[in-house]
Parts: structure tokens; sequence; C-alpha cells
């Protein structure tokens, strides 16, 4: 009997239409666009400036905070300028452009596909090779991984839980990955269970990826500790408190972080991106990301340098086809769509969507007929009907009083919903407010 | 049989009316009187525009407070607060009456759409998502939050041109607009005298060629009306002017020099020079990059001959 | 590319459901019992059926444009759907005149008033047919006889009248029942959709399957229905009748099925339903039992419906991890 999380979910269709494919190398464009807000908390702050040259992996930007991340230079070159550029939030932000110029890696870096799995260093010493790595969520959160691995005083984890679901319709990053480098990412678990210093982990990965999980069950024999757990497919899986209830029967309560249930959870791709960062001291500046769509003429899995713009990615899955409605920054339930194709690629993208036109188009809006869909497959077990219509009309106090915050937007009811009612759109805007009259109301006591 | 029945159901009224007497003045909460008396004088919309809870609240207040400085009902404006005044037997101190004004003029015209929004058609939703359909990512995104948001019917979003516009006559300066505006374009300034005043109509913080590529009425930050400016009240920050209507004193001198017609005059007689066709803000036309130069020789040579009409317009305030 | 991309929020697909998807899915599943309904009732079936659906939708057209002023939405399938299952809840002798105002006082009291799909508290064909009930007592409790060996007989509102099952059980004639069996094909008086037990049970199996209700309100009445007169009967068989025989008879299997599980006007949560399903069979069991009506589903759903949003306010769905933090 497979496990799956207990409240909720749904089963879109899987389009994974480029599963099998191998990883392709795109190569570096002529210019880069490095955000320096790519991640949750505060923005990098540039150590360069226009002029300075830069190889492959040197640091650009500094941590801005405890919550922040280092950024590196995916490219050599020259440092073009640092100036404000549309980026996937949809709005302008601070970016530092660099002009490419060859291929020059920094020397620290070892470039070998030797595996090496011993590891001296102590679990504070991991802790701050990951930090000085950049290394953030490569499921798409970008939450900075040595905050992560540093828990509050007073909690303690006793499992580690690596995330290879990709629950998302059409990704296959996180499945390429694990089936060209499944070795690695088990030396990275390990690595990662030192430097919390817990003994148990767990790699959940759902039974739509029969060759991945057979060939990380073969070689996971080898490392102490790791279990490998198929899981029933159901979306959203991936979802950190959706998995941890799968994994280890743990619920999160409302309000509270994982590790108040001792646990840590961490993508796959985060994890590859570790056993890089301390093992062949590789900082995170490129990663794996699926380009496809039914009307894309070559659904790959390209390795790309963050900042390549997303036209780039495009072209090499064979050019951006005719008929093209939405071009989406990550899966078709979570992701965002972009308004341009000059966005570049950072941390957190894990595919490029492109739907027709006739796929984007959202069908017309009709009364809620309560017929209760929306609650039944809501992983958090909220009510996202009357969430829509509290923040439809304003009263705050119902919304925080049903759980508005514990929403984590996976798009389940909107999927579902028969009226096709923009339920998450309002929710999200409610959500926000809400958070900010809660931290109002903290801050004022 | 009838007048039995009639004594006895009088009599239960009777009962019944002491004894709600009686509770009335067992539990009375005491109230001072002149908080009533000062609501009789408000307008009672309870918009919340004083920024207190309704009419009550604000009636509350101002008997509670020691002096009116700093209590404005912007429904009533000052008619009604030196009744408040005269009922509470306190001073009231002169407040300019203000307007809401709305700083953008991306027009469909000016701004084109560069790509379809499809989500739910309110600016809340909208904004968080991304900065709109258009190249400016600051511009008014043309769902009428501030129309829904407005409880006097004051603000208007007009199809032709895909902006708020706000009738002077019927706009309170309650705030209700500018909160709701999830992009701050809508201030509250001065009204003015005879309901005169000059605004940048743009809030674009980007480069003058990149805000000028996305919309032909931004305000590019190239300083001229900043220098120009004979009372400094003009400052030009993140390529972008603003002008402190406090220090202003509508002397027009900005509005000649603008190369992109960024700044608007509201309720001036028409200048009698060519320039009096860039002032008029719900037409704009698509100005190229060469026809400043020509417009700011012609508005250098209107400035010199008008100073006396200037000036007496200046007196007229 | 010439187009302009479009943008919007998250999520980008669909599942493909939609109102009309349920509504007709919610007919299809009422086929079998139509079908029995033909073969016992004939022509009056029919002409009830075709009635009732033609004047809910002309009704729902006419208000809701000339009325409301609102764009009507015929075509989502739900006043066909009304039609049907107030026809289901009417003898077949009943005249047209009469179903006409019924139609009315479901459409237009029972959902238009509220200001159409969605915002109406009552079940609409539920209140078509309690006005009827109140309205024409006698036109409404006169059911045709019923001949299995003469299927669909061409008669209307000259049909033979008899006594049904409840009316028996009303006046305490246990012995003059049907068999079980009867019952459950149908082979008694009743209204047009109530009779057959069998088939209903098929449409539920249709929509369970189809996801279009789940199983919560129709076994929890139908549960707590067969425990109370389970009770009653062991007190006093004499009296009470038998709970299989109040399984099969009336409108419960109907009701239960398709007039209570109505999406707009049942509660939200799993456990709400739960608590509503054994509201609805307690009373049922009262009025049919203790009260001088002979059927009581009617009402007790009725009555339900009005305290629905009260269970919407107390029994919220389950929450991930529990209480607050």
């Amino acid at each position: 009997m497979l496990r799956t999380f207990r409240i909720g979910g749904i089963h879109p269709p899987e389009n994974k239409l480029s599963a099998g494919k191998k990883i392709t190398v795109l190569a570096a464009p002529k210019q880069v666009v490095i955000p320096l807000g790519q991640h949750i908390g505060a923005p990098a702050q540039a150590v360069v400036q226009k002029g300075d040259a830069v190889k492959v992996g040197t640091l650009i930007a500094k941590a801005g905070g405890f919550v922040s991340a280092n950024i590196h230079s995916s490219v050599s070159g020259k440092v073009n300028k640092i100036d404000n550029a549309l980026d996937a939030s949809g709005y302008k932000r601070p970016a530092i452009f660099i002009d490419v110029d060859g291929d020059e890696w920094e020397e620290t870096i070892d470039r070998s596909d030797t595996l090496v799995k011993e590891c001296s260093l102590s679990a504070k010493e991991i802790v701050a090779k990951i930090a000085q790595a950049g290394i953030v969520g490569m499921g798409g959160a970008t939450f900075p991984t040595q905050v992560k691995l540093t828990p509050p005083p007073g909690n303690k984890a006793d499992i580690i839980i690596i995330n290879a679901v990709e629950c998302e319709p059409y990704l296959t990053a996180d499945h390429s990955l694990i089936m060209e480098k499944a070795e690695q990412i088990l030396v990275g678990t390990t690595l990662l269970m030192k430097a919390v210093d817990v003994n148990r982990a767990v790699i959940g990965i759902e039974n739509n990826k029969p060759d991945a999980i057979a060939l990380l069950q073969k070689l996971a024999g080898n490392y102490k500790g790791i279990e490998i757990m198929p899981l029933k497919m159901k979306y959203p899986q991936g979802g950190e408190k959706q998995l941890i209830d799968a994994v280890a029967n743990r619920q999160v309560k409302s309000g509270a972080l994982p590790i108040s249930e001792g646990a840590i959870v961490q993508n796959v791709g985060t994890v590859y991106a570790v056993y890089e960062a301390v093992q062949k001291n590789k900082p995170l500046f490129e990663r794996v990301v699926t380009v496809t769509g039914k009307s894309v003429a070559n659904p790959s899995n390209l390795l790309v340098r963050i900042g390549t713009p997303v036209s780039a990615l495009i072209d090499a899955a064979g050019g951006i086809p005719e008929d093209t409605g939405k071009i989406i920054n990550g899966g078709p339930m979570m992701g965002k769509a972009l308004m341009s194709t000059d966005i570049p690629v950072t941390k957190g993208s894990s595919g490029i969507l492109i739907l027709t036109r006739k796929e984007s188009e959202r069908k017309p809006v009709n009364e809620c007929i309560r017929c209760t869909k929306c609650i039944q497959v809501c992983p958090m077990g909220l009510n996202p009907t009357l969430l829509m219509n509290t923040t439809e009309f304003k009263n705050w106090e119902l919304a925080e009083k049903n759980h508005i915050t514990d929403c984590i937007e996976c798009g389940s009811c909107v999927y579902t919903c028969p009226a096709y009612r923009p339920l998450l759109d309002y929710i999200r805007s409610g959500k926000g407010t809400v958070m900010n009259i809660i931290r109002t109301r903290k801050a004022t006591k | 049989m009838i007048l039995i029945a009639v004594i006895l159901l009088g009599a239960i009224g009777a009962i019944g009316a002491i004894m709600l007497y009686a509770a009335s003045k067992k539990f009375e909460v005491y109230e001072d009187p002149r908080i009533s008396q000062v609501q009789e004088v408000l307008p009672g919309a309870n918009c919340g525009g004083c920024g207190y809870p309704g009419c009550s609240g604000f009636a509350t207040a101002c008997v509670k407070a020691d002096s009116l400085d700093g209590l404005l009902c912007p429904v009533g404006g000052m008619p009604v607060m030196s009744k408040v005044a005269s009922v509470l037997g306190k001073e009231v101190s002169n407040l300019e009456p203000m307007v809401a004004v709305v700083r953008c003029n991306g027009t469909c015209e000016a701004r084109p759409r560069i790509n379809s929004y499809d989500g739910v058609k309110k600016c809340s939703i909208a904004s968080t998502l991304y900065g709109g359909e258009t190249g400016c990512s600051f511009g008014c995104l043309g769902f009428g939050d501030c129309e829904d948001a407005c409880n006097f019917d004051a603000i208007h979003v007009n199809p032709a041109t895909g902006l708020p516009e706000v009738d002077e006559d019927k706009c309170t300066s309650c705030g209700a607009c500018v909160k709701a505006c999830p992009k701050g374009i809508i201030e509250l300034r001065k009204k003015g005298p005879k309901s005169r005043r000059i605004f940048v109509s743009c809030i674009n913080k980007d480069k003058g060629a990149i805000a000028r590529k996305a919309c032909t009425n931004a305000c590019i930050g190239c300083g001229k009306c900043a220098k120009e400016c004979p009372f400094d009240a003009i400052t030009v920050e993140n390529n972008l002017a603003y002008i402190d209507f406090n220090k202003c004193r509508l002397c027009r001198k900005c509005v000649a020099v603008c190369p992109t017609g960024a700044i608007h005059e509201i309720n001036f007689p028409p200048r009698k020079e060519v320039v009096a066709d860039k002032v008029q803000p719900a037409t704009p036309k698509a100005v190229t990059p060469t026809a400043p130069k020509t417009e700011v020789n012609a508005a250098a040579e209107a400035t010199t001959p008008k100073i006396t009409e200037e000036t007496n317009q200046n007196k007229i305030q | 590319m010439e187009n302009k991309l479009i943008v919007s929020p998250s999520p980008h697909i669909h599942g493909g459901d939609s109102i009309s998807k349920n509504m007709y899915g919610v007919l299809i599943a009422l086929i079998p019992a139509f079908l029995v309904s033909l073969y016992f009732f004939g022509l009056g079936a029919l002409i009830v059926t075709v009635t009732s659906v033609f004047f809910c939708v002309l009704f729902e057209y006419l208000i809701a444009k000339f009325i409301l002023k609102k764009e009507p939405t015929i075509t989502d399938g739900s006043a066909i759907l009304t039609g049907v299952l107030l026809a289901f809840n009417l003898p077949s002798n009943l005249p047209v005149w009469i179903i006409m105002i019924g139609a009315l006082a479901a459409i237009g009291i029972g959902k238009m008033s509220f200001g159409g799909l969605g915002k109406n508290i009552f079940n609409p064909a539920l209140t078509g047919r309690i006005f009827l009930l109140i309205s024409f007592p006698a036109q409404m409790t006169t059911w045709p006889l019923v001949d299995s060996l003469n299927p669909f007989p061409i008669t209307y509102t000259d049909a033979h009248t008899g006594a049904t099952v409840l009316s028996l059980m009303n006046e305490h004639a246990l012995d003059k029942l049907p068999s079980l069996g009867d019952m459950l094909i149908g082979n008694m008086g009743g209204s047009l959709g109530e009779v057959c037990a069998a088939a209903l049970l098929l449409g539920f199996v249709y929509m369970l399957w189809k996801k279009i209700i789940t199983w919560h309100i129709p076994v929890s009445i139908l549960v707590t229905v067969f425990i109370f007169t389970g009770i009653m009967h062991l007190v006093n068989p004499a009296v009470y009748a038998s709970p299989f025989v109040h399984l099969l008879t009336g409108g419960l299997m109907l009701g239960s099925i398709f007039m209570a599980t109505d999406y707009v006007t049942s509660p939200m949560s799993k456990s709400g339903m739960i608590v509503y399903g054994i509201g609805i069979g307690v009373l049922t069991t009262l009025i049919r039992l203790f009260g001088s009506y002979p059927e009581g589903m009617s009402f007790a759903i009725f009555i339900m419906n009005g305290v629905t949003p009260l269970i919407n306010t107390f029994m919220q769905p389950k929450h991930f991890g529990g209480k607050q933090a």
C-alpha cells in the first residue's frame, strides 16, 4: 500500500512530455541578467561594479541579512551594469548585467566527474559551506538552505525528507537529475544528515517514476540511514507539509514550521547543489530546467546558467510556437505567467511551460453552486469558497478565523471548480492583507 | 364586557410602560449631551473620511479633544467645522480644502498594451501578479478599485482613456481612493484658489528613455521644471519630478517648459500662445522627440511678455 | 509572434468540470427512474414530466430576463433538473394548470426570488411540491392505481386512483401492504419518481461513480430512518411497520438521493452533511409515525435546509494539523 497525504488532493493529467530526455547543456548566452532578489528574504547586495571582470563562480553579491543568500556569477566576462531589470516577479528589480566572454571558471572549483563520498568537515562547517555557495530551495520556493539547516534553539530535527516527488504536471527536471546523478544525490543526503545531526533520511518519490525508484533503491543500500519511499501519485504531494504527512504521518500545525514536527524537507535539486558545493567547491550558478508544452517542437531538460533569458531556452527547444498563449515560469499549477521572454532564469526556475492560446483561455465565471468540490480537494482542509467571499467583501476577521494564512496556493480548488470561479486570485490577495494585519498587530503589541 | 377589556388592556399597557421607564432609567448609560449636539450638525454620511468610526466617533473625539486642531470633517468642510466650534465653544483654524488627484496620464493611446491580462479585473489582484499590461510598471491598471472604494460617486474610470477621473465637486477628500489604489497613484492635494492646481501627472521612476518608450506622456526626469520654478517647489528624485503643493504658487512656468506635457494645470484659463493645446489632459498627442525643442523655444518666448498677467493672477489668489 | 502574451495568476490549467456536466449527470442518473415511471404510469408520467420541465425552463428564462435583468442561464441544466425533480414528486394524474403553478412556485419563489442559482436557501423542487401540497391537498394526494401487468397505460387525469403504502400505514392498516419485492421494483401507488427504489439506487451508484455527490447525506438519512423505525417496530410491530417497508416507500429514496443532496441547500463539510442527514431522518420518522401527514420527507428536508447555514457555521471541514499551533 503506497502512502500519500491524508486530506484533499487532485489528479491532473501528467503530460510528462520531456520524461526520459537526457540533460542537455545549454551554452551561455551573450549577456546574462542576474537578479539580486531571487530568493526569499532580503535581496543580496552587489559586491562588484561596472567594468569588473568575473569568472564562473565568482561571488558577485553578498547575502543581505540572516535570511538571504549569496549570488555567484554563472559566466565569465565583464560586469556591464547594475540596473533594474524585469524579472519573474513581474516588476523591474535590481540585477547585475554581465557581458559574456569565454568560459573561465574559478580555480577552486573541482570540475572532474569523480564521485567524492567522504567528507571530513564538521556539521557547522558543512552549513557554512552551503551558505557560502548561495544555495536556496530549488523546488521553486527559494528559501535559503543554511537557514533551514539552522533550526531555532529548542527545535531538533529527527528526519530529513528529500522531495523527489515533482508532482507538477509537465516538469521532469528533478526526474532527469536523479537518473543521471543518483549517487551524488545520495552523498548529498548524507552531508545533510551530518549537518543537522540526524540519522534517518527518506527520499519521497512518486510512483510515476519507476526507473528512478529502481535506480535509487539499488544504490541506497550502500548508504546507511537512507530509505527510498515510493508514494502514490497525487497533487500537491510536493508541498512541504503534505510530504511530511505522507512520509512521516505527521501534520504540521497551523502557523508552525516543519521543524516543529522534527522534519526538514529539501528538494532533490537542492541536495545535488549541496553535494557540488561541499565536495566540489562549486557554488550555485546553474540548474536543470525543463522546457515543455504540447506545441513545443522538442521538449527537453536543459542545464542552464542562471541569468540566461528565457528566449534562449525556448530557442533551444525548437523555437517559440506560432500559437503561443502563455509562457509560464514553473509548472501549470503554481507557476507564474511571464510577460516577456527577456526575463532571466533564476535559482527557482524549474521549468518553462508554453501553453497554446486555446489552453490559456479562462472560461466565464459563474455563481458558486456550493458543490463543495473545492473543500474536498483542498490539501490544507480549508473552505476556499468561503475564503473567496470573505476577501471579496473584505471581512478580514472571518478570513483570519478560517485560516486563510494556511493556504499554500496550490490551485487545486480552482482546478476543480465547475463554476470557474477565480478562487485563488482572491485568496492570495486576502492572504496578503490578513498577513499584514497580523504583522501590524504583533508590532503594536 | 368591552369596558372590562379596555380597562384590563389599559392596565397592562400602563404597567408595561412603567416597567420600561424604570429599566431605561436604571440601565441608562451616561453620555455627554454635547456629543449628540455635535452629531446633529454633522453630515451623517459615516464615511470615515475624518479618520474616526462614523459621525458619532468623530463627535466624541471633538467633544473630548482640547482643541479642534487636526480634526476635520472632509465632507462638511469648513462650514460644518465652524458649526461644531460654535456648539462646543472652541476655536477652529481654517483648513485648506483638498481634492483627490490622479497622477497618471497613461491613456490607451499614449501607453500601448504589450500583453493581455486575463485574471480577475481588480487592481489589488493584478498588482500582486505583475506591473500591468503596458511597458510602464508604475502606471494605472484601469480596473477601477478606486471607483469601487468611493462612497460619493466622485471618481469614475473613463473607458475611452482607461484612466480614473475625479469629479472635483463631489470629491470630499476622504482618502478612500488613495488607500484603495495599490500603486499609490492617487494623492490628496490642495484644491487651490478657484479650484486651480498644478501637478505632475506621472509616477514612473524608470530612467527617462525607458519611461518614454512605454508611455509618451511620461515624466522623463529631465529637471527643466525644477530649474524653472521660482519658488523651489519642484524636486526631481528617481527620474521623477514632484511638485510640493504647499510651495506651489500656480505660476505655470513649469507647465510651459515640460517637454512631454507631463505637468498638468487644472481650471486655468487657456493661454493665448501655441502651447495652449498641450495642457489639456484628456487628449494627449504623440509628442515626437524633436518637437520639444520648438515647444520649449515657443514657451521661453511666451513667458517673458506674460509676467504682468501672471503677477496679476498671483494677486488674485 | 504577433499576438500578445496572456498573463494571469496561477493555476493555468483546469480539470474540465462544469456546472452543466454536473446537472446533466444528475439527469442521466434519473433516467432509470423515468423509464420505470413510464412503465407504470404511462402517458400521465410523460405529460407531467414534459410539462414541468417546460414551465420551469420558461419561468426561469422570463424571470431572469425581465424581472432580474440578468443574462438567463437556462443552458446550465439546473432549471431542467428542477423541472424533472418536481415532476417526480407529483402524481401522474395532476392537471397541467396545477403543474404550471408548481413550476412558478419552484422557480419563482424557490430559486429566483433569492437571486438565482447558488443563492437559494430551500430546495426549489421541494418548494414547488410543498406549495402544491398545501394549496391543492386533494389533487396532490390522490394517486393512480398501478398495475404492472398493464404497462404504459394511456391514461392521464382519468386514471383510477387508490391508496398508497404510506396512507395505509397512516391508517395502521399494515396487513394490506404490498410485498417487499413489489415495493422494490415500484409496483405500488405513489408519485412518479418515488415508487421504484431499485431505479433510484442505480442512479445513486452512477452519481457516486461520476463523483457528482458523496455518500454522506443519503447513507446518513437511510441509516437514521432504519434505526429509528426499527426500534419502533420492535416496540410495537402491530402499529409500526418494519423498517424495510419504511425505506422502500414514499419519497424517502428519491428525497435522500436526489433532493437532500442538492448542492446549494446542503451543508459544505462532511461532518455537517452527516448531522444534516441525521436531522432529516429523525424528522421524517417523527412525522411519518406520530404526525398526521402520511409523508414527512418533504417537510423534513425543507426544515433542515433552513438549518444548513447554522450547520455550515459550526461544522467546518477538518483542518490540516488540527487546532491552531
